[in-house]
Order: structure tokens, then sequence, then C-alpha cells
């Protein structure tokens, strides 16, 4: 059945969370409207149906497809075409469902969990109207060959027309586009199965269409774009003419058939239709000399790399996948080395670290990190005995270096990154055990305690998985598992590591690992000898990028407000004295710039430049360590300039006032008889159900109520203003100085607020009077008492700035004001409050319900929809939604 | 039950053979009472905290002779089928007079007396004669924001709104043949009325033929809520309605494109029940008979319909005289079209098959 070109249906793919970062990240920064121009723009550029999905790991999914739905409801520019609902969650289609009033296509439903749910949700889009997309996926898992995916959609066809009366016209199938070329041998035939499936299924099952992802296909030649263009278009002009008459395609990543250059055609060609057994060896060869135009000139065979050190030839054999010397070139450097042990960890390492870097920059392809791998496991063979010799003389039994059990989880089929990751370890002396792909949490668990293993290793690339992953990891915490959990695969990430899995897991270390090149050296970590400073070392990283998401998203149902509130932290007030402040009221301090050095918490500085590691730690990194070492010394002059050339005058004023908790606020009274209300701070309260005793806290539970003494105090400073300084590094185009300058003012900032809360420790509150921390004790945050700021996770509202500075008068004693968002100007200042209470502690108010908006409103004096405008990033609710009865 | 499914098999006879007429306005007749607030109020809710004039459908309960008596009118003027008095019974628009709990109630006797009334006329004349529960859109949309500064913002969700409509429709299915969900203006509110009685249908076995009629609102051509007619007829396609067609807003004349738009696309009975022309400047609707019947007459005999009627400013004069220009006439055969995929944004969508 040869279908004429123009009837093929491209669906728009940039509203798809997990298709496009641009889009992923206008949506979790909740940046609804350029992400409806994102929209806007693809129907303007041509797209005939747009896919919208939002499966997101760290996103509520069903809010945002609601809330997506409704902004590009009226919008007609965007509402004039059909959706495609994009979700491997039912809820979330159904939201969509919800909020369409044409007809959309759910894309999609599936056998894989059996038929009494393809029935029932077949139903439902029956019900709501729409097309339904039916991926080739049963309970035994998504089809590979052209009968298995033949036989599944027919299955689903029978079911679908004879059984729920769906129109056959409604129906389309997506029979699986997989990788080709990966390097490894059954993924051959994969383009073909699904060229000859659609054919058969266009004639087999009337009425129907077929449709598919198309990226998929080239995806281990990713960061080689005209490769991909290439294989995406013969691919689809195959496919179009079998009869695929829609698909996910990014008009971008397609080039015009007959356009392609006849050899690079060809060479394609012979992968996408596996005319020949090398055709992906000859693509791979071939396919650099494309990367960056179309240039076709074969390389000539080079070999001045031989003249190289033999550890540098090493590296270069790994890096470049020839095993033509690798035996010989390890047997010399095993001559050279003190132990055969060294080889592997010296130079084979190293080569495999490049690899890795290679791979995650997208400047290498799968099928070359396999090709390394075999190298360096022929390496490692060649070195085996002589490592077995050296055990025996030293009379040492044999072992493996360590045993992991590893698995994609539950209702997750993708296995490559996986497959890859045991490779490597393998390479390494690591004992693997692999148990596939769809495993129950049961058998990995079971599994590891069985085999004795040392380490677990959960593999997932498509979006529940991460759940699923969850799932285990706190299966781990209830049966006391204490074995350290690695987590990998394209949609796992360090945020959802941080925010979902460690969370759910306390008995043992959970490492998030960016890529198989990795995994070897978290896993000798995670065995060796600092094991324990290791893993507590990974789970500060994690603590730190859950509180940079703390204010965002989690699942957990909430509470009532009064509910929470009958659960507030509490103490025996009665045997607790309050320390008195040595002054009430405001008082002014001008700093010097060299006494705030002092107090400067270099980690986030490197933060800001990108490189990601602790201070000092990072200076010993061996790939940022000689960046860092640079930016600090830079760092240093410009803070000798700064004081130098006095270009910065920092400013900070703090206060103290008698304060008492009534309900979720302070009141602050004029003086120690509490007769006349000063002004009132407002506080939210957590909601999340908490399966443990912790209270439900909000910030003023820490201060005592009316009948005691207590007090509250605020603060604002900042490093001064900058603005001429900055005005003058870009007339000198000199960013990098503007920028250095500028993360040196925060930090001084930052520093300044650490200054003056010891002040206040030590001497202005003054109960800790004795206290002397060293710097890190600083930054950790060991000493007693808090400093929370509005804005921040304890108090999101930034409008109670407002009240902070009226008191302190801040415009006056720092130059410091308030914009109408709340944002502090000049920019490198900090405010906050100051609870002294020993137990006081920082935590995040989370999600909250309507209800406490509604209280808070009321207390604050405004209309609910301000407070909801205020509270925007914690509502648990959508707003405008009327809850219903 | 077996006088229902015969009921139904008649009409679908005399659909087969000539135009089946459907009844005119409500409102207008009402408004001809000149009922004042008591009259509104009657005995039972003579105290009621709200004023309630202008609540129409109220008068099922407060003055149900006046409702029968209307739906007499129409049927002596030559109406098949008679529109239940109920096209704000939903729990929703009756919040506006705090009436939701009574929306049930009030649907179930507007229903009934529209049975009594059929019943009565099927006695006399020998005839079959049709109840269809009317089905309004209600005063809430699901697509638009009221507020222009929150475009996302809703005052009502989708399961609210289907809820409201399934109590609405659970109420009159004892008395009606058909369920007529009118006036849409917001094919998305529609869409949760539909889902209502397919669930019920599925659920609990209340199995009648659904009818559906769109609004379109101006010459643009579009519902309120942006749609084409024809991407308003694949939204809606999977209920499988027993007729669809367009009511409210336009009169005759300028209805007409839209409805032979619909007759081309559409593979089920045609509906149309126009206003008496456009408002005047008193909001008045001052089409004669005749000069409404001349348009549609003209429909009936291009072969455009399958049922004719009026909507606002129509009378018992004016279903007389279209009952009269539509007789003789053929019916509209149903439109046969290649099998295709149709989708729907405001603008409609075919990939055939």
């Amino acid at each position: 059945m040869t279908k004429p070109v123009s009837t093929f249906v491209n669906v728009g793919e940039r509203t798809n969370v997990t298709g496009s970062a641009v889009f992923r990240r206008l949506i979790t920064a909740g940046d609804y409207g350029a992400a409806v121009a994102v929209a806007r723009q693809q129907v303007e550029n041509g797209a005939q149906i747009i896919d919208i999905n939002m499966d997101e790991g760290l996103l509520d999914s069903v809010e945002a497809m609601t809330t997506f739905m409704r902004l590009i409801a009226v919008e007609p520019d965007v509402a004039r075409v059909p959706v495609m609902i994009d979700s491997s969650k039912w809820e979330v289609i159904e939201a969509g469902l919800k909020n369409t009033q044409g007809k959309p296509i759910v894309n999609s439903i599936s056998l894989k969990e059996g038929e009494e749910t393809f029935l029932k949700q077949a139903r439902l889009c029956q019900a709501y109207g729409a097309a339904v997309v039916v991926m080739a996926f049963d309970e035994q898992g998504q089809a590979d060959t052209a009968d298995r995916k033949v036989d599944i959609c027919k299955r689903a066809y029978d079911l679908l027309v004879n059984t729920v009366g769906f129109a056959p016209e409604d129906i389309i199938f997506d029979p699986n586009i997989f990788a080709v070329a990966t390097g490894i041998e059954e993924h051959n035939d994969y383009a073909v199965a699904f060229i000859e499936a659609t054919r058969r299924i266009r004639k087999e099952l009337p009425g129907c269409h077929v449709s598919g992802g198309l990226s998929n296909v080239s995806f281990s030649f990713r960061g080689n774009e005209p490769v991909r263009r290439a294989m995406h278009t013969v691919f689809l002009y195959h496919a179009i003419h079998a009869g695929m008459d829609m698909g996910i395609v990014n008009a971008g990543q397609l080039d015009i058939y007959d356009d392609i250059e006849p050899k690079l055609r060809e060479l394609v060609e012979d992968v996408i239709l596996n005319r020949r057994e090398d055709a992906t060896d000859r693509l791979l060869t071939e396919a650099e000399t494309y990367r960056d135009s179309g240039g076709s000139k074969a390389k000539e065979r080079d070999l001045s790399w031989r003249e190289a050190p033999v550890n540098e030839r090493i590296k270069h054999a790994l890096v470049h996948g020839l095993n033509e010397f690798i035996v010989a070139d390890a047997e010399e450097a095993r001559q050279q080395a003190k132990r055969p042990l060294h080889v592997i960890e010296g130079p084979l390492m190293d080569g495999m670290n490049v690899v890795g870097d290679l791979f995650g920059d997208g400047r290498m392809f799968l099928p070359q990190v396999v090709k390394s791998a075999r190298v360096m496991k022929q390496a490692v063979a060649h070195l085996i005995p002589f490592m077995e010799a050296e055990k025996e003389a030293a009379g040492e039994a044999q072992s493996s270096a360590g045993k992991i059990v590893m698995a994609t989880v539950k209702g997750d089929v993708h296995d490559i990154g996986k497959n890859i990751v045991g490779v490597v370890l393998q390479c390494n002396g690591y004992e693997v055990i692999d148990l596939g792909v769809m495993v129950t949490c049961e058998t990995i668990i079971e599994t590891a305690l069985r085999e004795k293993a040392d380490v677990i290793g959960l593999s997932g690339l498509i979006t529940p998985s991460l759940d699923e992953m969850v799932f285990v990891a706190s299966e781990m915490e209830r049966r006391n598992i204490t074995l350290p959990l690695m987590i990998g695969g394209a949609t796992t990430s360090p945020a959802h590591t941080a925010v979902k899995i460690d969370p759910a897991i306390s008995v043992a270390p959970v490492i998030h690992v960016l890529d198989a090149s990795r995994a070897v050296g978290v896993v000798s970590k995670l065995l060796g000898d600092g094991r324990e400073a290791y893993a507590a070392g990974v789970r500060e990283d994690l603590a730190r990028i859950r509180e940079r998401r703390l204010a965002a998203r989690s699942k957990k149902a909430r509470l009532p407000l009064e509910t929470a509130r009958a659960n507030a932290w509490d103490c025996d007030w009665s045997a607790y004295s309050p320390p008195k402040p040595a002054f009430l009221g405001t008082r002014s301090f001008s700093p010097s710039v060299e006494t705030l050095i002092d107090y400067i918490d270099w980690t986030p500085f490197f933060f800001t430049w990108e490189l990601k590691g602790s201070y000092p730690a990072i200076f010993d990194d061996p790939k940022r360590g000689a960046v860092a070492r640079d930016l600090f010394a830079d760092a240093q002059a410009m803070l000798k300039r700064i004081v130098d050339e006095d270009l910065l005058t920092p400013k900070a004023v703090c206060g103290f006032w008698p304060a008492n908790r009534v309900g979720d606020d302070a009141v602050l009274y004029s003086d120690d008889t509490r007769s006349t209300r000063l002004d009132t701070f407002h506080g939210l309260r957590q909601q999340a159900a908490k399966d443990n005793a912790r209270p439900h806290l909000s910030q003023f539970d820490f201060i005592a109520p009316a009948g005691h003494a207590d007090y509250l105090g605020g603060f604002v400073v900042t490093a001064g203003d900058n603005g001429a300084i900055h005005a003058r590094f870009a007339d000198e185009k000199d960013d990098y100085s503007s920028i250095m300058f500028k993360a040196l003012s925060d930090r001084l900032a930052e520093a300044c607020a650490e200054w003056l809360h010891e002040q206040v420790r030590r001497e202005h509150w003054g109960y800790a009077p004795g206290e002397s921390l060293s710097r890190q004790d600083l930054i950790a945050e060991t000493y007693s008492g808090i400093r929370p700021a509005a804005g921040y996770p304890s108090q999101p509202d930034h409008s109670e700035k407002r009240t902070l500075f009226a008191l302190l008068d801040a415009a006056q004693a720092t130059g410091v004001s308030l914009t109408n968002s709340f944002a502090m100007t000049p920019a490198s200042s900090v405010s906050g409050l100051y609870l002294s209470h020993p137990d006081s502690c920082y935590f995040a108010v989370g999600r909250i319900l309507r209800d406490q908006v509604e209280d808070y409103a009321a207390r604050k004096g405004w209309p609910v929809e301000d407070a909801e405008r205020a509270l925007g990033p914690i509502l648990d609710y959508v707003p405008g939604k009327t809850v219903a009865a | 039950m077996t006088a229902r499914t015969d009921r139904l098999a008649a009409l679908e006879r005399i659909a087969r053979d000539r135009i089946l007429i459907l009844d005119g306005a409500m409102g207008t007749q009402i408004q001809d009472l000149k009922l004042d607030e008591a009259g509104y109020r009657g005995q039972r809710f003579a105290d009621w905290a709200t004023l309630i004039k202008g609540n129409n459908d109220i008068l099922n309960l407060s003055a149900p002779a006046a409702v029968k008596a209307i739906h007499h009118a129409y049927f002596d003027a030559g109406a098949d089928i008679a529109e239940t008095n109920t096209f704000s019974s939903t729990s929703i628009a009756q919040a506006d007079y705090r009436m939701q709990d009574l929306a049930p109630e009030i649907a179930r006797e507007g229903a009934r007396l529209a049975r009594e009334a059929a019943d009565e006329q099927e006695t006399s004349t020998g005839a079959p004669k049709g109840v269809a529960g009317a089905i309004g859109p209600t005063n809430k949309t699901l697509s638009i924001s009221p507020q222009v500064n929150d475009p996302g913002f809703r005052e009502v969700d989708f399961d609210q709104v289907r809820l409201s409509y399934a109590e609405q429709a659970r109420a009159m299915a004892d008395h009606v043949d058909f369920f007529l969900v009118e006036t849409i203006f917001d094919t998305l509110n529609a869409k949760a009325a539909i889902k209502a009685l397919m669930d019920l249908r599925t659920e609990e076995g209340v199995d009648r033929p659904i009818m559906l009629s769109g609004t379109i609102t101006d010459r643009s051509g579009r519902t309120l809520s942006g749609q084409t007619a024809t991407a308003f007829w694949y939204s809606v396609r999977h209920a499988r309605p027993w007729a669809i067609g367009l009511n409210c807003a336009l009169g005759a004349d300028e209805l007409r494109p839209y409805i032979a738009e619909l007759s081309r696309v559409v593979d089920t009975r045609i509906l149309a029940y126009p206003n008496a022309g456009l408002p005047n400047d008193m909001g008045e609707y001052d089409e004669t008979p005749e000069q409404t019947a001349a348009h549609l007459g003209e429909w009936a005999r291009s072969g455009l319909v399958n049922i004719l009627g009026g909507c606002c400013g129509t009378t018992p004069a004016h279903i007389r005289a279209i009952a009269e220009a539509a007789s003789g006439a053929p019916p509209h055969q149903p439109a046969r079209r290649e099998r295709a995929m149709h989708l729907a944004g405001l603008e409609p969508f075919e990939l055939s098959a």
C-alpha cells in the first residue's frame, strides 16, 4: 500500500517535556506564558497536531496538564489545531481530556497491564470523545519483531472494534520505533521490523493508522545531526511508503530524501534496512566525516598514535575502540607497572573516564562506547591471570572486587544503558548479576540478599520507572536492606534522586550515576576504605539539591489546617526562659569588606560558575580542579581590588522586639509591657501528612505564646550598591570581571549575614556569648538559632519583607529597598528574621491547601486571590478551581 | 418502557417520510403570561430569600398548569416533540436563585408535565408525541475564563458540570423519550453532558437517544468557545446522536450556511430551530410566522433538515406555519463520507483511512 507523502501528518513535539529541554525548563519554572508561546510558534510553523506531554518526575503532571490545556484553550492561534494528550499516566491523560473541547488523540494506551485496564481506558477514551494511539506493548513487554508487533496490534484492534465498539479510523497503532546501529546485533533489525509491521497492520487492520516517534531510531548517533537527519529521512521514506501516516517528528531533524549525499544515503539505508552485516560499522566509520558538514572524504588510516608512550596509546585505543594492539600495550604497561592492578586503575580507567565524558557530551556514540568497553575487557582479560598469580603468591583467596545486582525496574524495558554499565563494571573485575528488564522489586531484593550482593543498581528510561525506583528504595528501608543503591537511566536525575528517592531510604546510601563510565568510580568508592565518608558526602550533595527544590512539588496527602495546627511544634514553655536581647529596637553597622571575607562560603561561588563540587575539595577534582584553582585565584585578585579601590560599602541593620506566638503568627509589641501591638509577622504551616510523629511546623512555633517574655529579631544586610561598578565593567566589555564582581558581591552579602548573625548570638541577643565556631561550622549551621528569610521554604511569601523593612527602617539604614514584587535592590542583599530557640530549625512549608490560603488571606487582610498569587508556587490546588463538595 | 420503545420506533418511521416538528420557545410564552415576582413564587416559594422572577424552570413547581398549557398549545400547533421546561434545571444554573438543591425536583416535574401533555395528545390524536428532556448549557463555561487577567481560571471544572448534568438527566429519565443537549455555546460543557449521559447508560441502564444542538453566536460562524460547525460535530460525534443541529442566536436567514455545512458532513439526522430573526433594538423578535416559515420551508425543500422547530421569539403560530411549510418536503438523507479519522481543535481536521 503506497501512500502519497502528502497524507503524512506531522505531530509537533515541542510542547513535550520529555522531548524538549526548553519546554521542560519553562514548565518546571512555572513560566506558562512562554510555554504557550512555544505551542503557538509550533502551530505557526505548520504543526497539524500538537503533542502535549507533562511527564516529568518532579512535576505535578496532572496540574501541569490542566493548567496548560486551560491556557491554550483561550488562545485561538493554538487551540485551532487538535491536541495529542501524551502521558504514561492515565490520570494525566484524563486531566487533559477534561480540558479539551475539541476531539483529541490520547497517546497512549496498551495491553501492557492486561485486557481489563486496556478496555477500561479505551471505553473512557470513547466517552470523552478521543482517538487513541495504541502501543504495540502487551503483558510480555514491548514488541520488537514484526510478528509480535502485528499480533499485539491485531489483538488490540479486535478488542477495540468488536468489544468496545471503537471506530477503526480512530485507532492509531504505534508499533515501536527502536534505536538501530547500537552495536548490539539484535537491534539491527528493529527498523525493518517496524516498516514490515506497518505494512501488514495497514493491510490487515482496515481503517486504522500507524504512527511513531521518529527520533528514537537514530538515538545511538546523538550529537551527529547530519547522520541523524539522514537516518530519519531514510526511515521515514520507507515507513511512509509502507503506510505510516502520522509521526512525532521535528521537521528540523529531516532532510529531503533525494538531497542526501548518495554515499551517506547508501550507508544509512544499509543500516535502516539491515542490508549487510557490517552496516553499523561502516556507518560508524564514516559518521565522523559528516558530523559538521556533508563532507564525504573518508579518513586515511593513521597510525601515528602508535608513537606515543604506552599509557597514551591505551587511552587512544579505548577512546577509538581499537583493539588491534591492546593486548600488547596492556602487557607493556604491566611490565612497567608495579602491580597489574595499577594498569587497570591507571591508564585503563583514565581512558574510560574520557570515553564517559565524551559520551556524556554527545561527542561519542553508544556503539563506540560498547567498542571501548570491548577493548577494556580484552585488556583486563590479559591482566587477570597476573593478578591471580599475584594473589596466590600473597596467599589471598580469589574473590571479585564486589558483586552488583542490576535491573531495569518493573514496567520498563529499556536496558541499553544498564547493559553498558554491566559491561564496564565487569571489565573492572566486578561480578555483575543482571536481572534483565521489567524486574519486580521483590526479585531485586531477594536476589541481592541471596547472592550476598554489595550494591544494587536500578535503571529505567521512562518516567513511571522513577516511581518504581522510589518504591524499591522504600522497600529496602522497610526491610532494612543496607546495600548502597545506584540509580541510573535517561529520565533519572540528581534532583529526582535527591527529592524523591533519597528521603525514602535512610538505611543505605543512594547515588545517582550520570553515565556508564562513572559507574566504576562510584562503585569503587562505595566499596572502598573511605566508604562512610563518601556516602556522607553523597548524602550532603543530595540534601543540598533537595533544599533547592524544597518549595516545589511533593505529592503527599495534605491535612486540614486545623489538624495541622493541632500538631504544631510545642515545648514546655514554663521550663524555658527565652533569652532577652541586649537592646530592643534597631541598630546599624558598617562592617569592612576585609572583615567579611573570612565569612565567605565558597561552595556556592563555584556553583555560580557551573563548577559543581564542594570547596575546598573541588581543587583536587581531576577534571575541574585546575579551572577551580584559576577561578579562585581570580576571585582573590578581585577581592583585593574591591578592598584597595573601596568598591563596596557593606551595610547592616538588625532589631529585636518583644514577641509572642499567636496561632501561626508572631505578634510584636512596642515594649516589654506588651500592651501595644507594633506589628505582626505571618507564618505558614506545613500541611503534608507525615508518616512519623513529627510536628507540622510553622516558623513562629519556636516563639513562646502569650504569658512568656520571648523576642523576635530581624535584619537586612547588603554588600552595597554595585551598579556603577557593573556599568564600568560593562563599558570595558569585560564580562568576566563583571560576573566575577557580581558573584563576589553576592557572596559578601551572604558573608555579612553570617557575620551579623554571629554578632547577634554573641552580643546583641547574647545567648551564646562564648560561641567560637570555625568557618566550616558556620557554613554547616551548627550554631543555635536560625535566620529564616521571606521567600524561602519556611515562609515563601515575599511580601512579609515589607513588614520587616518598615520595622527596621531598612532603606534609611542600609540603602536597600524593595521592588513592587518585593525583590531587594541592590540585589546583593540579604534579609531575614532571627529566632533564638535552640530547637528552632529550617524547614519547608511545602504545598498547602485552600483552607490555609483562605485563613492566611484573612490574617493578612487580603482577598483570597492575592494570597493565591503570593503563594502560587506552593498551592496544592489549581487556583480558581472550585473544590467539589 | 414498551410505550416509549413503540413511540420511538413510530417517530423514526415518520422521520423517514417527512420532517419532524419540534416545538417553539418556552420563554416567549412564559413572558406572555406577564407573571410578577409573586406569580413566580406561587404559594410554595412565597417566603424564598432571593428574588426568583425570571427563573422560568421554577414554574414547573409553582405554576405547573401554565407550563402544561404551553406544551398543549405547541402540540395543537403541530409539534411532534415537546421540549421540557428544564433549560436551567441543573444545580449549577439554579444556584443563581439558591435553588440548587431543588434542581432535580424541578427537572423531574418539568419532564412529568411535558409527558402528561404528550400522553393526553397521543390519546386525543392517536399520533406519537415525543418528549425531549432539555439540557441547557448552564451559566458557567469550561473553556473560557471569566477573568480577563487570569486566562487559566475556570469557575467550574469538568466533573462538577458532569455531575450536575447527571443529576438533571437522572431526574428526567422516567418521563422523557430523548435527551436534548441544547444551546451548546461551549463544546466542553456539552462533552461533560455527553459523558454524564453515556455513564448513565452504562452504569444505570438509562438509555435514551441523544439529540445535540449547538449555537453559532454570530456571523463569524463560530460557537462562543470558538469552534466551527464541523469542528463542533467532530468533537461530539462520539455521542452517536439521534440528531444534531443548531439553535438560537441567529435567525433562519443567518443560520442557513451553518446548517448546510453540517448537512454535508453529518451522518445522522439534522435538527434546526432558529430564533424568530435577530432581536430588534428593544431585544424583541419580530419575524412573523410567515417570514420564519418561508425560510425553513426552503430548507426543507432543499433537503437540508430532518427536524425543524423554533427558538427565541417563536410562538405556536410560528410552529403551525413551519409545520405547514415543511409538509410534503423530503427529509434530509445523511451524508455518506469516506472513512477517515476526524479530529478537532477550534477547526476540523481529517486524515483519511
